[in-house]
């Protein structure tokens, strides 16, 4: 059972404004309190102790001199997490398996990673805690390390798990491989469209994982209490999830963990799934006092998912006049050191965004001694974009039709069969192209060394399991208990104006707050910008649910029968037309007296929202490339994103701008460096360079509002869009630039300026 | 291990703590005076999520020891907001939307009052060089550069 609610088109008042965010002033007073700002009386500090090791045999782990260090109240290995049933569950648009989770969260048999957990202590101070960690001795036999993807493919690689078989190829494979599993979607016949084709163009792309970067480091805080209960605080996306995860790993029952989630400073899919939060709770349950863990800005590079580097084929063939006939692409993701990359959306939205007869796609998930990968925004699609908007910019320049005209004449649209499954529903991206097209920037001249490059992108959005309650207060005040985190984007807010705009009252007398896990029914992480989607339906669901119940409290106050009331404008009134006169009601007055008139109202929402509408991008950037150093500037960028509707306008804008920023950091600096020893080399801010204010320039975000037919408000999902095309566009502009086609990212210098030395060399030669 | 007694100026009252040698500015504020409005990215002065001033001049306060705050004025985000009125920079950053997870804010606030005390009239790209100690992974940086180029002007009477 699922819930959709149709499109209402209406007036608005709330909805569309841009009123302050509710947890703002906290923000910038100091006052809101993130995952390291939270300790208990008595709490004692967690570290962890993490492999040196890229791939290592773990034979023995000896932790008696730190145990007996003073000060030192607990320490746990292996030794104290249960093993788990290979057993699937979804975090985000990654689902994990819990006899890997419990595998990444303490090493169990093998570090298969430089950072892999093998230990943790708790201690009376961080100073002794870490002097701890340096007694336990750790017996480790190392052996063969892969971390490329292509490398690890190989039938000779050293492989990362003796149980793991390709998955989804027939016949079963005789001997185990990194390749955990293959995927194929196929629609026509690929082979006979290139025939067709009178243009067919084939490159191959590789990228580098890059890490989400959120600025503030995994930080949780535990108390494991002796009637076998647990307090968990904790920066999260999602924290029944977390319940869940921490509940199946620690074998406790869930009722038995409670979980607040404190603001969080960043997630961008990094903060879906636990890391030091069970080991916390481990340490609280052996040591009999609360566990703080913080980690370092190092751990959180080493040791948080980054998102897949890969290696990308594509193969595209269209016709003279630039239709798009067949398309083909194989797609190596790596997975990290388990099972599970972003590869599957991945591969279906490759060729999404375009009507096209044949396709195929072949995707490999392959585990390499990288960190486990995560969730980051749009997880997988910027990878692929890169790939297939190259292709098509090359084939549009080749066939001398501009860009966005080429798009236009492929473009899906509503009807459109997609390769992977559906057909899709009433979507925006032909508008997206049309506002980009007719936007300002698109004709800007340029001069020497500058190019203009254009992509788009494609996401699917989603809804899920999403809880509320919204309780009227006597005053006439309203109190929205959620269960969607907001990650950031303003979501709380948003999510108040739709309850302000269906009760008809202003939205200051909404405040919303997050719940914790025991206050409503289960809520899936905040992902696959479902936020304001999902979380907006079951607003809806709730505020009606209240509304029922004030027409109701009106009826029998104003001895009328309930068909007579309607509500509008925050008040319960006669229905037009009705016999039956009374005096309005106010949300204010039918609250003061509600202990009278049955008890306090309250609305909720148990739902499982379906009917997410897909979102679409287009993206137009400018860049100038310095021939001597490599150096690629951005001078502007527009971005013009279906967002189905924009509740609030402003964060609506600051998803866009910060997912096209991210995405740059992507395409010109980003990068997880790694030595031949297969140790992270740049497990910092410094060296792991994301964009500053001074390298990036306005970002001009054109909302395009397409309403999405299976919500009230006609929201689609705004947050993640928005990172899928910056790598591609970035990539044309630069070709614009120098008429090089590099297919190698991050466009940093050190590339750039080598691919131009090369260019340079050849047409000597 | 020995602690040392410090004694300096917070946020304009006398302040007096113990610390250890090794304990940064950042420490400092966060685990003995319980100000955690300062916040710690990195650890490393690359963040700039820790940023302070001491005797009126910017630093990360991850970068400075707790015993070198001994007789100095130290100025946080908790002290930047008079009573019920928040600073323009901060009433800014609410009207412009420039902020979205807030981790980093503080810092950013701290950076964008010390560089119009500096410079009271910047262009867009002073404000951006201006910023550049500091990390936002949210905002793509728009909305913070239009809050603060509007706080100069309304700071400017202009």
């Amino acid at each position: 059972m699922s819930t959709t609610i149709k499109y209402e088109p209406r007036e608005l008042k709330v909805v569309g404004t841009r009123p302050i965010r509710h947890d703002g002033v906290d923000k910038v007073t100091g006052r809101a309190r993130y995952g390291a700002d939270f300790d208990l009386p008595g709490q004692l500090i967690g570290k962890v102790l993490r492999s040196p090791h890229a791939h290592a045999r773990i034979r023995s782990i000896d932790v008696s001199a730190a145990l007996a260090l003073p000060g030192v109240k607990a320490v746990v290995t292996r030794d104290d997490f249960a093993e788990m049933p290979e057993e699937y569950a979804a975090a985000g648009e990654i689902v994990v398996n819990f006899y890997d989770v419990t595998r990444n969260v303490m090493a169990r048999e093998k570090a298969l990673y430089d950072g892999h957990a093998v230990a943790a202590v708790a201690a009376t101070s961080e100073a002794i805690a870490k002097q701890a960690l340096k007694l336990i001795k750790v017996d480790y036999e190392v052996l063969p390390h892969v971390i490329d993807v292509l490398e690890a493919m190989k039938p000779d690689a050293p492989v990362l798990h003796e149980h793991q078989y390709t998955q989804l190829v027939t016949p079963k494979p005789d001997k185990p491989s990194n390749v955990a599993k293959r995927l194929e979607f196929k629609r026509g016949d690929v082979e006979a469209g290139f025939r067709q084709a009178d243009l067919v163009v084939e490159r191959e792309f590789n990228t580098k994982p890059v890490h989400q970067g959120y600025i503030e480091p995994q930080a949780c805080l535990a108390s494991y209490s002796e009637d076998g209960q647990a307090d968990l605080w904790t920066s999260t996306q999602g924290h029944f999830v977390f319940r869940a995860q921490c509940a199946k790993l620690l074998q406790m029952e869930v009722s038995k963990i409670r979980v607040m989630p404190t603001e969080i400073g960043g997630g961008f899919g990094g903060k879906n799934t636990v890391y030091c939060e069970p080991v916390a709770i481990a340490l609280s349950r052996k040591a009999h006092r609360p566990v703080k863990i913080v980690m370092t800005r190092d751990e959180v590079f080493r040791a948080t998912g980054p998102t897949s580097g890969a290696n990308v084929r594509v193969k595209m063939g269209c016709t003279r006049d630039g239709r798009i006939i067949a398309a083909e692409a194989v797609l190596n993701y790596q997975a990290g050191a388990f099972a599970g990359s972003s590869v599957s959306p991945a591969s279906m939205s490759a060729f999404t965004r375009y009507d096209v007869d044949h396709v195929h796609v072949v995707a490999h998930d392959v585990t390499v001694n990288r960190p486990k990968v995560a969730a980051y925004r749009a997880p997988g699609a910027p990878i692929v974009a890169f790939g297939v908007e190259s292709v098509i910019d090359e084939m549009a320049k080749k066939l001398g039709i501009d860009p966005i005209d080429f798009r236009l004449k492929n473009a899906a649209r509503e009807g459109t069969q997609s390769y992977y499954g559906p057909k899709l529903g009433s979507i925006g991206f032909i508008e997206t192209l049309q506002a980009a097209k007719a936007h300002p920037n698109y004709r800007v001249p340029l001069g020497p060394n500058q190019g203009r490059g254009v992509a788009t992108g494609f996401w699917f959005n989603a809804g899920n399991e999403t809880s509320c309650a919204l309780n009227i207060n006597e005053d006439g005040t309203v109190s929205l208990v959620l269960g969607v985190v907001d990650v950031a984007g303003g979501l709380r807010t948003a999510l108040a104006m739709i309850v302000a705009e269906e009760l008809g009252i202003d939205v200051d007398k909404v405040r919303p707050s997050h719940s914790d896990t025991t206050e409503l029914g289960f809520n899936f992480v905040t992902a696959g910008s479902r936020g304001t989607f999902a979380g907006g339906m079951a607003c809806v669901v709730a505020a009606r649910d209240a509304i029922e119940k004030l027409r109701q409290r009106a009826a029998k106050i104003r001895e009328v029968p309930v068909d007579a009331v309607e509500w509008k404008d925050g008040r319960a009134q006669p229905i037009q037309g009705s016999a039956h006169r009374f005096a309005p009601m106010t949300l204010a007055e039918i609250a003061k007296v509600a202990g009278k008139t049955g008890g306090t109202i309250a609305g909720h929402a148990e739902i499982n929202a379906q009917g997410a509408g897909p979102g679409f991008a287009t993206q137009i950037v400018d860049v100038e490339v310095d021939r001597e150093t490599g150096l690629v500037k951005v001078l502007r960028y527009t971005i013009a994103q279906d967002v189905g509707k924009a509740i609030h306008p402003a964060y609506v804008e600051g998803q866009l701008q910060g997912g096209v920023v991210q995405g740059i950091g992507w395409a010109l600096n980003e990068e997880y460096v790694y030595g031949k020893d297969g140790r992270l080399q740049n497990p910092g801010f410094l060296d792991y360079r994301v964009p500053v204010a001074s390298d990036v320039p306005f970002v001009d975000a054109v909302i395009v509002e397409v309403p999405n037919p299976n919500h009230p408000y006609g929201v689609r999902g705004c947050g993640e869009v928005s990172i899928i095309a910056p790598m591609a566009a970035i990539a044309n502009a630069v070709e614009s630039a120098i008429g090089i086609r590099i297919c190698e990212q991050p466009l940093s210098p050190p590339r750039v300026l080598a691919a131009i030395e090369e260019a340079a060399a050849t047409r000597k030669a | 291990m020995t602690r040392h007694h410090v004694s300096a100026t917070v946020n304009g009252d006398a302040v007096e703590f113990l610390c250890e040698t090794q304990q940064t500015l950042l420490d400092v504020l966060r685990n003995e005076l319980r100000l955690t409005g300062t916040k710690e990215g990195c650890a490393t002065g690359d963040c700039g999520a820790c940023s302070v001033t001491v005797d009126g001049r910017l630093v990360c306060s991850c970068l400075m020891l707790g015993v070198e705050a001994e007789g100095k004025s130290i100025r946080t985000i908790e002290g930047m907001a008079q009573g019920e009125n928040l600073h323009v920079l901060q009433r800014k950053f609410l009207e412009h939307a420039a902020l979205q997870c807030g981790v980093c804010t503080p810092g950013f606030l701290m950076s964008a009052r010390s560089l119009l005390e500096n410079n009271p009239n910047p262009t867009e790209s002073e404000v951006r060089y201006g910023l550049a100690g500091n990390l936002c992974r949210c905002t793509g940086y728009h909305k913070i550069v239009e809050a603060v180029l509007d706080a100069a002007r309304e700071m400017r009477g202009a």
